[in-house]
């Protein structure tokens, strides 16, 4: 394959994965800090009726009853945190993709740390076990080596493997 | 520091059951309820025509004083026709007010309906663009609010209504409302 054509592919394969902002219906505002704040706003907010996605894919009703609500307490001035209080003070924490750090949320949060710290932890455990471990096959007991010489026949030289009689 | 026999395979076997019991228990969660917030709070006030008579109107005032539960109801959805029966017995047997709003619907089609199913509200507003509906919290019709006597929610039921909810959830949060009503008078 050439290399244009696995770049074309590459391209088409992260694109897809991209949000199709072209669904959502085209809103004006009077200012481009208010147009920025509405998108990162929709962005982030889950849609209520089909959970993964976010109000800004949402194709439901509610979803875009949700973006008029927004736009207008965006044209309307309010703040990023005004409008997020809006919404969890009705449907509360879950139309957050990023959950707020609180004492019921903060194992969510560390969660993915400790798990990490708990496994660097057994780690260096395992590997000081093994620094000071005596180092493993020492010289073996010649006694024993002489026996298992004997038993292999040790006396014929460069034994030439199994042979049937 | 060697570990002990038990410890070794023991410890594996531990962690391996709790996230057995951790995930096993989040299987038979249904991931589409979502906890209301607003149970607890008093409930978000309205004031809409009512779907009957447009002039009058109606709102979160009128619920007050008794206990009551608030159905959120429209035509075009499905579940709530297979509720409607449970409504109806509701309202036939029981002494409780239930409220309608009429969400996101067009009169005629929600005035149909309750001429020919039959009205088990004391009345229903009209919540045509569903901006009540977002006061709610409402984000799957149906749903059902259970208000104690000063207006405050004690309970949201998403989805159908019916017998089995109604014995194990709502039943029981209505005696221990009518007993706190009666230790409080």
């Amino acid at each position: 394959m050439s290399a244009p054509f696995m770049a074309l592919l590459l391209v088409l394969a992260l694109g897809g994965g991209m949000p199709a902002l072209a669904a959502i219906e085209p809103r004006e505002f009077p200012t481009p800090e208010q147009d920025a704040l509405y998108h990162e706003l929709i962005d982030e907010l889950r849609c209520l009726v089909c959970q993964n996605q976010n109000l800004a894919e949402s194709n439901a009703p509610l979803a875009k009853d949700l973006r008029d609500e927004i736009a207008e307490m965006v044209r309307a001035g309010k703040g990023r945190e005004e409008v997020i209080g809006f919404l969890v003070a009705r449907y509360g924490d879950f139309v957050l993709y990023r959950p707020p750090l609180r004492r019921d949320t903060w194992l969510l949060w560390a969660g993915p740390f400790l798990l990490v710290g708990a496994g660097l932890v057994a780690l260096a455990m395992v590997l000081r076990r093994r620094q000071a471990a005596p180092p493993a096959a020492a010289a073996p007991d010649p006694e024993a080596l002489a026996r298992a010489r004997t038993l292999l026949g040790g006396d014929r030289a460069g034994g030439g493997g199994d042979r049937a009689p | 520091m060697r570990l002990g026999a038990p410890l070794r395979y023991g410890l594996p076997l531990l962690v391996f059951a709790g996230l057995a019991a951790l995930l096993w228990q989040g299987l038979g969660r249904d991931p589409k309820l979502v906890p209301s917030p607003l149970v607890g709070k008093p409930a978000p006030a309205f004031a809409l025509p009512s779907l009957r008579d447009p002039a009058r109107v109606v709102g979160t005032e009128d619920m007050r004083g008794r206990v009551a539960l608030l159905n959120v109801w429209a035509s075009w959805c499905a579940a709530c026709r297979q509720e409607h029966p449970f409504l109806m017995r509701l309202a036939r047997e029981r002494d409780i007010p239930i409220y309608g709003l009429n969400y996101k619907d067009r009169r005629e089609d929600a005035l149909r309906w309750l001429d020919g199913l039959g009205d088990p509200y004391v009345w229903s507003a009209h919540d045509l663009e569903g901006r009540v509906g977002i006061d709610w919290g409402v984000y799957g019709v149906p749903e059902t609010f259970v208000l104690d006597a000063q207006g405050i929610v004690r309970y949201k039921h998403v989805g159908p209504l019916d017998e089995k909810v109604w014995r194990e959830r709502i039943e029981p949060l209505l005696s221990r409302l009518a007993s706190g009503e009666e230790a409080a008078r």
